[in-house]
């Protein structure tokens, strides 16, 4: 690992406690980073609405991400396709601070993913399980997510890849030394990550919870459940108020285990984004990439 | 030596571990109750200054902590620590160039924040603090200072400018010993 995978590592550290939202304009990421937001992703269209408007989904134009970067003073990310290199060079060409190769847009390589190692820039990755998170962070991530399912507003993805990741990391960790070489077979997985993972009993990245984050209660479940900090993607901006939302969400991930506050922050506020139930639908963004 | 280390966000989980290195036992503060363990020491880590700052103020933590540190309290501050802890913030939007902080503006120093520029500008270099030679420091997103008035003791510099700095009961830096 090289100096700047570490000090990429290091940045994402800094985000851990937080939440990083979804904004498609200044004025958006400026009410999210009033609300607390400690980065904003920023998008033309939200998750949500990507999968409503369907057709091809690309990297948003540097000038509306540009627009963004200018108005608030936390870290700023933005989607490439998954392996596009390109789009990663030209983002990291308007100093992104992290890139995230995302399974939200149409991937523009079916098989490969980035060799993020040849990037100065950081990536976040979204994993299911342990397998496909240390293959990213073999390429070179210094942040992992789960998937969930995009746009969707149903958390029943995210608590899934979350479980299944800290489910596989305890068999890791409970493993004689001599095992730990078919366990990296199995996982498909490189095996000094893997013997990260059975000595440290955790990533070698921060991990957060990522897709149909709704709630004050949804970010506090994916904290129980091992999370780090979560993105909210669709559910603040497709809610009826979206700055008191946003704060009680930053509150709840602070607090998770204080179940008289995450009362509290749940009350009035305003509809929650209505949503559709991950089963029903069409297209499946988290098979994209594996 | 008992640390209270401020745990509303950022990378609180590596500044207890540094202090746990060094011997000391430490606790988390998330709300007001935490508050009641006593410390020695408050050390304020790395992170989002706007987050820490607004969920200071919304998680009702922010008088109590600032009359303990008035009090002379012992502080640790990195990097967001830091911001929240300056007189005043760099502001070229103003009319002389400084803002008066929002927060604790403690410390009689001006903070320039992400003052290398976004990520890509993030480094690491090898320098004396306080006497100690060939210590690695770590720039996340750093902030700089830039003026410190006389009575701050300064313990190291880069290129020239402060780094770190003492002040009666806080000790602050722009880089991270934690990491």
């Amino acid at each position: 690992m090289n100096d700047r995978q570490e000090l990429n590592r290091n940045l994402a550290q800094m985000l851990k406690g937080g939440v990083i939202m979804d904004v498609t304009t200044p004025e958006q990421a400026k009410i999210a980073e009033a609300a607390g937001a400690c980065a904003v992703m920023a998008l033309e269209r939200i998750p949500a609405d990507i999968r409503a408007a369907g057709g091809v989904s690309r990297m948003s134009d540097p000038a509306m991400i540009k627009g963004i970067q200018a108005a608030v003073s936390i870290p700023v990310m933005a989607k490439c396709r998954i392996g596009h290199i390109a789009e990663a060079r030209i983002l990291e060409a308007i100093e992104i601070d992290y890139i995230d190769e995302s399974e939200v847009l149409s991937p523009a390589d079916d098989t490969r993913h980035i060799d993020k190692t040849k990037f100065a820039v950081p990536f976040v990755c979204g994993a299911r399980d342990l397998g496909e998170a240390l293959r990213r962070i073999g390429e070179g991530a210094t942040m992992i997510r789960t998937k969930g399912e995009p746009g969707t507003g149903d958390v029943v993805q995210a608590v899934r890849h979350m479980r299944k990741m800290q489910g596989e990391i305890r068999r890791v960790v409970s493993l004689r030394e001599d095992e730990l070489y078919e366990a990296a077979k199995e996982l498909a997985a490189p095996l000094d990550l893997v013997k990260f993972v059975h000595a440290n009993g955790k990533l070698p990245v921060v991990n957060f919870a990522a897709g149909g984050v709704a709630t004050p209660a949804d970010a506090a479940l994916m904290m129980e459940l091992g999370a780090e900090g979560v993105f909210v993607g669709s559910g603040i901006f497709k809610s009826g108020d979206p700055a008191k939302r946003a704060a009680a969400i930053v509150q709840a991930v602070t607090n998770w285990q204080d179940a008289k506050l995450l009362a509290k922050l749940s009350e009035n506020l305003g509809p929650a984004m209505v949503g559709i139930n991950a089963e029903e639908i069409e297209t499946i963004m988290e098979e994209r990439g594996k | 030596m008992k640390v209270g280390v401020l745990s509303v966000q950022g990378a609180f989980a590596e500044m207890e571990a540094y202090w746990r290195r060094h011997g000391a036992e430490t606790f988390e503060i998330r709300q007001l109750a935490d508050l009641e363990r006593g410390m020695d020491l408050l050390a304020l880590p790395g992170g989002e200054s706007t987050v820490q700052g607004k969920l200071l103020k919304d998680l009702g933590l922010f008088e109590p902590l600032k009359e303990r540190i008035d009090g002379g309290l012992p502080v640790f501050a990195v990097c967001a620590g830091l911001i929240l802890l300056a007189e005043k913030i760099d502001d070229p939007g103003s009319r002389d160039g400084t803002r008066p902080s929002q927060w604790f503006g403690v410390l009689p120093v001006t903070v320039k924040r992400n003052a290398y520029g976004r990520q890509l500008g993030s480094f690491t270099t090898v320098g004396t603090w306080d006497g100690h030679p060939n210590t690695p420091m770590t720039f996340i997103r750093a902030p700089a200072i830039t003026a410190v008035q006389p009575e701050v003791e300064i313990l190291s510099t880069f290129n020239g400018q402060p780094t770190s700095v003492r002040y009666r009961n806080i000790t602050a830096s722009t880089w991270h010993p934690e990491l």
